[in-house]
């Protein structure tokens, strides 16, 4: 009888005894079985990009591994999950792959892994290392309401003008190096480009332009977490659209918040008014719902990644995904509780233990979860270029 | 054998309504006995992993309807639904049966959604299936997963890797299943009982009875639990049999795959692309004669029938990308010697049998997608379609055995699903429903997604009149 392991060797590729070769060679397996099958193939786009392929190199396999959303649906209604001797369970093979493509693409290398068993613990630390560096900045103790009174504006400006440097760097590195190995440049840029004649181009730009406003519209909408018309399945036959309301709350908290942190700056800079604003004030109203939102959000997710089926998720990367949701979580709590005491004497420290978790926030991004955003969207784009050549 | 034990807590006071196999008929039957307010057990033969027979490799169901439906277009007419099943069947079946299956068919798309399971238009490459098959979303596995979920919000109680061993009747009238389950022997009575637990596929002792030693070269494409334990226990009680006792479905597949349950993967799609020649090295039959449907059919019976029942389709660079990707990958070579040596044959046959073939290829237009006009002439046998030299390295090997789907060998039973008895007489209280009665209707023959449309309305007929009769 032949078996999973025997059907791979079958393939005739060499073996590779590293775990990443590994790997993708079970994605190669997974792939293989589920293109022969391609049941599932109303589920999602993963199945859909599979199809328009016969074989399953490195950069398809990451590639597929990035536009997958982890639901399951396609695991409860495989014929050939284990304890099937094929073994197939798409969810977690991917959910393990996109976490190596993380991996490959970060930068500078050596800091992929440490955010990956101990996340949790790794950016807790972090935050206070942050608390404890801004601790010498502090130029008054007393309460005013005015944060800038504790930690001078310059100083605040240069701390965090630095780390969001290094912060963007680091995320375009890891863009870039992505781009390279799956979002194929061809794909994107030539649907741009190709036009059949001069007459064509003046409406064939417009429609290329909308299929990739399309991508942006379905990332923005989370549309793949209710694809196929009802929500995404939580469990076997149980769907819900609670993982999609939560990550809209973290996603557009996260979003407000920005906002209200650039509206800030710039009533500071352009304007010269100065902190503290009014409670009803753009900045403070912006915050507020922004940071109610990255409560929510992230104390939801977590709450559902404890519920998941473990069968889904792979347990290694358990701190890539946790420590960013939980930098949120303490980003919005501290900052909230910030706002209510500002005119109290805890405001000082407080003050230090939020600007900790908002430096810890950012110097973890390009480690974490955040990443998927950019990595799913550059595979939606490349879907939705695919889709319409 | 083991004494049998009076039932514990999970199925203390009486049952109304036993049901014999969690596949889509008994789940059909199940719900809808449930619903009629009868109290319904569910006895699973396999784990609860492996739970819906057959039915979790299945994909669609054939339906007719008279003007185009949200999944279907144009129209396929009661008249053309029954003549296709006349056609495949050879009018071997029960009119007044198939009359009945087509006719609830219309209904069927609305009555599964009714559970929460989704429906879909045909998938990609079954194009031709778009007037006549609704697709399940996500395939067979997820139907029965939303008929499970269904039946536990309702209240029907299953029991899985519960094997039936057997079945107590008095004068044609049911009183208990014997099954044995957790090592023990359980005895559950129910004041009426719904048979669904399929043919004999995968009891290789039965296809060795009949088939001698070449059953042991054939593979069993679904569940390894249809084993006729209850159809034979059924006929050991004088039930009247109904269909070819010695016949059964079969397809040509990968010869590669695993012994039960390879499911849709192992469909090999390439014959009439190429040649298909036996353990000899020799061609046997015309692969371009026909299409998709009655190629499928007939080929699984025609590997059968050659020695050590195992044959190989051949194809070139030529067909690369003109069917659908197996799972499994081609035996590949630059020359026809290195593929035979690579497949164990006489390198000096299969040369000689691809030369005469190429020799004898006449000049046309290839199309794939018609009965085209390219031929042979001059060979035995001809390729009637689809003729094209092989000369084009690299040259790829598929194996083919023949791979059983299904049995022929039912129980005979009436419009109302009840089963017939040796006496001339319908039993009080013991319908059938799906696979196991499938031979009244598909006396020979198949065609795409009428197995699940029989197993849904006969299981919703046997359901109710086995509620009608447990509580009236």
């Amino acid at each position: 009888m032949l078996s999973a392991d025997r059907l791979r060797q079958d393939s005739g590729e060499s073996r590779q005894s590293d775990a990443k070769a590994e790997l993708l060679r079970r994605g190669e397996h997974v792939m293989t079985v589920c293109n022969a099958c391609r049941y599932c193939e109303a589920y999602c786009p993963v199945f859909q990009a599979m199809e328009n392929r016969t074989a399953f190199a490195t950069g398809d396999m990451l590639y597929l591994a990035n536009l997958c959303h982890n639901c399951g649906e396609c695991l409860y209604a495989c014929q050939y999950a284990p304890p099937h001797e094929f073994g197939i369970n798409v969810p977690r093979v991917m959910a393990e792959i996109r976490a190596s493509s993380y991996e490959e693409y970060c930068w500078p290398g050596f800091m992929s892994s440490a955010f990956r068993r101990n996340g949790v613990a790794a950016s807790l630390l972090l935050a206070v290392a942050s608390m404890l560096f801004l601790w010498p900045f502090v130029q008054s103790w007393a309460i005013t309401g005015d944060f800038y009174g504790v930690i001078p504006h310059d100083a605040m400006v240069g701390v965090f003008g630095l780390v969001g440097l290094f912060v963007v760097v680091a995320l375009a590195i890891g863009v870039k190096r992505a781009w390279r190995s799956y979002i194929a440049p061809t794909y994107i840029v030539s649907a741009f480009r190709r036009t059949d004649g001069p007459a064509k181009a003046g409406t064939d730009g417009p429609a290329k332009a909308g299929r990739y406003v399309r991508a942006v519209q379905d990332a923005l909408t989370l549309r793949h977490l209710h694809a196929s018309g009802a929500d995404c399945t939580s469990d076997i036959e149980q769907r819900s659209p609670w993982r999609r309301w939560f990550h809209h709350c973290t996603y557009y908290g996260f979003l407000l918040c920005f906002a209200s942190t650039s509206i800030a700056a710039i009533y500071h800079v352009v304007f010269g008014w100065r902190a503290p604003y009014a409670y009803s004030s753009a900045p403070v109203v912006l915050g507020t719902l922004g940071g109610l939102g990255l409560m929510a959000g992230p104390l939801g997710l977590l709450a559902l990644r404890h519920r998941r089926d473990p069968q889904m998720t792979d347990p290694a990367q358990r701190g890539l995904d946790e420590s960013f949701i939980v930098m949120l979580c303490m980003t919005s709590v501290t900052g909230l509780l910030l706002l209510g005491l500002r005119e109290r004497p805890a405001m000082p420290a407080l003050l230090i233990v939020h600007l900790g978790f908002v430096l810890g926030l950012f110097l973890t991004l390009p480690y974490g979860k955040f990443v998927h955003g950019l990595y799913r969207m550059a595979a939606l784009l490349r879907f939705s270029a695919e889709a319409h050549r | 054998m083991t004494e049998p034990v009076p039932a514990p807590a999970p199925f203390e006071g009486a049952v109304d309504v036993a049901v014999l196999g969690g596949g889509n008929a008994g789940l059909c039957a199940a719900l809808t006995a449930r619903q009629s307010g009868a109290s319904v057990i569910v006895i699973e033969g396999a784990p609860k992993e492996f739970r819906g027979g057959n039915s979790r490799h299945t994909r669609n169901l054939r339906s007719m309807h008279d003007r185009p439906t949200d999944l279907l277009v144009d129209a396929y007419t009661e008249d053309e639904f029954l003549t296709d099943l006349l056609r495949v069947t050879g009018g071997c079946t029960n009119e007044t049966l198939a009359r009945r299956v087509v006719r609830d068919s219309a209904d069927c798309p609305a009555w599964i959604r009714a559970f929460g399971a989704r429906l879909q238009p045909p998938l990609k490459g079954t194009l031709h299936l778009d007037r006549t098959n609704v697709f399940f979303l996500g395939g067979g596995k997820a139907l029965m997963n939303s008929y499970y979920a269904a039946a536990e919000r309702l209240g029907v109680r299953v029991l899985y890797d519960a094997g039936v061993e057997g079945l107590e009747i008095q004068d044609g009238c049911f009183k208990c299943v014997r099954v044995r389950m957790n090592g023990r022997l359980w005895s559950i009575a129910a004041r009426a009982v719904v048979l669904a637990a399929g043919g004999f596929e995968s009891n290789l002792e039965w296809l060795r009875e009949i088939w001698g030693a070449a059953a042991d070269n054939f593979i069993v494409r679904g569940t390894p639990y249809n084993t006729g334990k209850v159809l034979s226990l059924m006929l050991d009680h004088g039930a009247q049999p109904v269909g070819d006792p010695t016949q059964f479905h079969c397809v040509a597949i990968d010869a590669r795959a695993p012994k039960f349950d390879g499911g849709i993967v192992t469909r090999l799609d390439c014959v009439s692309l190429g040649i298909v020649v036996n353990r000899d090295g020799e061609r046997f039959y015309d692969e371009g004669e026909d299409f998709w449907p009655k190629r499928y059919a007939i080929w699984g019976r025609l590997v059968a029938q050659q020695p050590d029942q195992i044959a190989y389709s051949i194809v070139d660079a030529k067909a690369r990308g003109l069917f659908m990707p197996s799972v499994f990958p081609p035996i590949d070579a630059h020359s026809i010697r290195e593929l035979a040596d690579r497949l164990r044959l006489s390198a000096d046959t299969l040369e000689r049998t691809v030369t005469a073939f190429n020799r004898a290829v006449q000049p046309g237009h290839f199309d794939h997608a018609v009965l085209d006009d390219c031929r042979t002439h001059g060979v035995s046998p001809e390729k009637t379609h689809w003729a094209r030299t092989l000369d084009t390295p690299p040259f790829w090997a598929y194996p083919l055995r023949p791979g059983v789907t299904f049995t022929y060998l039912g129980l005979k039973v009436d419009e109302r699903a009840r089963v017939w008895m040796s006496n001339g007489h319908p039993a009080v209280n013991i319908l059938a429903a799906g696979e196991i009665m499938a031979g009244n209707i598909l006396g020979q023959g198949y065609v795409a997604g009428v197995g699940m449309t029989i197993g849904t309305v006969f299981g919703r007929i046997a359901g109710a009149e086995a509620a009608r009769h447990a509580v009236g």
